[in-house]
């Protein structure tokens, strides 16, 4: 009897400690990170390596603006692709569409979340790089050539080509966390409305819809930090090279998380190298890991309180 | 709405329908069974074997160290903590944020452990940061799981005289087994898929992976450095490594549907 109090105790132990050590996971990412890229910090204060775009480490200089310009591009463009589209295409899920074919069509998008990186990028590379090229580009950049359609760069790797690959990429989060939020609301709140005479598109756009606005939100930043990081897939195909700000949607994107994976080999030769590149990762790891304290800060909320 | 529910189904398909159409004429047998000879990234004869067996293994250590560290965690949320421990909320939060931090940081913090304890990119260190990164992927679900574990079961046990460790590892890991192993399938699938966390952290070679301490190559990493050479026929290649990695998502993604509805035996229904 005893013997068995005991394992169920030293049980309980074990498994607090198995615990805590998540919870000192995240401190120890962040510290492990800072404290490596501190040589840079050390000799260049951090506005200057925010807001300088002057990369040549073998003079010296780390400027990542222009890294942070490139994935503020991308995010933007993939966002503005995948927003509309999922939130519209959660709403059909939740209240339109019929219980089969939804039980049918959550795991077809929950697939999407499961295709590697890589493999969007090959899917980039070979279908939507000659889109853009070959008809998006001449398409726009002859018609409107302006701001930010005017660019020279005629190759397809740009941009948006990684906003179109990284939207795909977003659509199974966004999708999923609306979903789930819209069918907590309460069913009485929908018959309510349309006891009031409400069509079924002006119950969804005036009670569900407004109803669900904090998980909306929630399930977009969660969307926003995965394309803010999202590695493989723009290294494949926003171009990648140094030429400054992007200036237009077809221009080259260099972005911070393919700067990461790119110096990988040389980046232990050149001095303070590897803290910049590491600096760049703790900026990585800050900014995706406050967005996410937020979406979930907010679903908690939604969570304890109801809808 | 329908229209946009379409298109993202419909990326889906076009997504799969490139991969394949432009991979299947390239694949051979050849291309599974052999390792790279000399010059292989320069169109010479080989095949890309030791990125499969690499990533199956890496996979497969990384899969094992997160359920070792997982199991245990999400049963003391489930099982010593109350519905309402605000410790439990504490680390279900930090799950979800740990959840959302990108491979590339993953990545990166394994590079800086490696080179605090001095290691070598290898297939060790690789495994530990894949582990890491699947680990809140893993925990996040298998705690869903033990969430919908009827509240009885758990009462029954204890009433019978069992204690909390007996509860936990004889009647509430068998009603949540299917689940349990569900996730663990979505883990190991998001392990193998994901090239930059092993970027720094296992490297790559041309030979089998033979030792913990030697770099290993993964299908991943094969794929992307294949279609970086300049050469059609290797580039063709990485199309059909890319069909090899596809199929083996799928087929994981496929087998752990059939999971959750298969091995029930224990299940109280």
């Amino acid at each position: 009897m005893k013997l068995r109090r005991l394992k169920d105790a030293i049980g309980s132990k074990v498994m607090f400690l198995f615990s805590t050590f998540i919870l000192g996971l995240a401190f120890i990412m962040a510290f492990g990170l800072y404290y490596r890229s501190r040589p840079i910090l050390a000799i260049r204060p951090l506005t200057t390596l925010l807001f300088s775009h002057i990369w040549h480490p073998t003079q010296g200089e780390f400027g990542l603006a222009s890294f942070i310009a490139g994935t503020l591009w991308v995010t933007v463009i993939a966002m503005i692709i995948a927003v509309p589209l999922s939130i519209l295409t959660a709403v059909y899920l939740s209240e339109y569409a019929h219980r089969r074919i939804r039980e049918f069509l959550k795991p077809v998008i929950d697939l999407l979340a499961g295709i590697s990186p890589v493999i969007y990028g090959v899917w980039g590379m070979i279908a939507i790089v000659p889109l853009v090229r070959d008809y998006l580009m001449p398409l726009l950049n002859e018609r409107f050539p302006f701001f930010p359609f005017r660019s020279d760069n005629y190759t397809g790797y740009s941009v948006l080509t990684g906003g179109i690959v990284l939207a795909v990429m977003v659509f199974p989060i966004i999708i999923s966390i609306v979903e789930e939020v819209m069918r907590t609301v309460p069913f009485e709140v929908r018959e309510a409305s349309q006891a009031l005479g409400a069509t079924k598109w002006q119950t969804v756009k005036h009670t569900v819809l407004k109803k669900a606005l904090p998980g909306i939100i929630a399930g977009v930043i969660l969307g926003l930090s995965r394309a803010f990081g999202e590695t493989m897939a723009v290294l494949m195909v926003a171009g990648c090279d140094l030429h400054g700000f992007p200036k237009s949607i077809f221009d080259t994107a260099y972005p911070l998380p393919a700067l990461i994976a790119n110096t990988y080999g040389e980046m232990m030769s050149i001095p303070l190298y590897d803290a910049a590149v590491l600096l760049a990762a703790f900026i990585l790891l800050v900014v995706t890991a406050s967005f996410n304290m937020l979406a979930w800060g907010i679903l908690l909320r939604i969570e304890q309180k109801g809808m | 709405m329908l229209i946009s529910t379409v298109f993202v189904v419909g990326s889906l398909a076009f997504i799969l329908v490139v991969i394949f159409l432009k991979g299947f004429p390239a694949l051979s047998l050849n291309m599974l069974i052999q390792t790279p000879r000399g010059g292989y990234y320069l169109g010479k004869e080989g095949g890309i074997l030791n990125a499969i067996l690499g990533s199956l293994v890496l996979g497969l250590g990384a899969t094992l160290l997160a359920l070792l560290i997982s199991l245990p965690i999400v049963f003391y949320l489930n099982i010593y903590l109350a519905k309402s421990s605000k410790f439990a909320q504490l680390i279900r939060f930090f799950f979800d944020v740990l959840w959302g931090i990108p491979s590339i940081v993953y990545g990166a913090f394994g590079f800086t452990i490696m080179v605090f304890f001095g290691l070598r990119a290898s297939l060790l260190a690789g495994t530990v940061t894949v582990a890491l990164f699947i680990l809140p992927i893993m925990s996040r679900a298998m705690d869903e799981v033990l969430k919908m574990v009827p509240f009885e079961l758990k009462e029954t046990s204890y009433a019978l005289g069992s204690t909390r460790l007996e509860t936990a590892l004889k009647v509430i890991l068998r009603q949540a087994l299917p689940g349990i192993l569900t996730a663990i399938l979505v883990a190991f699938g998001r392990g193998i898929s994901d090239a930059a966390s092993v970027l720094f952290t296992a490297s790559f070679t041309d030979s089998l992976p033979s030792s913990p301490f030697k770099p290993v190559a993964t299908l991943p990493l094969a794929i992307f450095f294949q279609l970086a050479t300049p050469f059609p026929e290797v580039q063709q290649r990485g199309y059909a490594s890319a069909v090899v990695l596809t199929v083996i998502v799928l087929v994981i993604s496929v087998v752990s549907r059939i999971t959750s509805k298969r091995f029930t035996k224990h299940v109280v229904k």
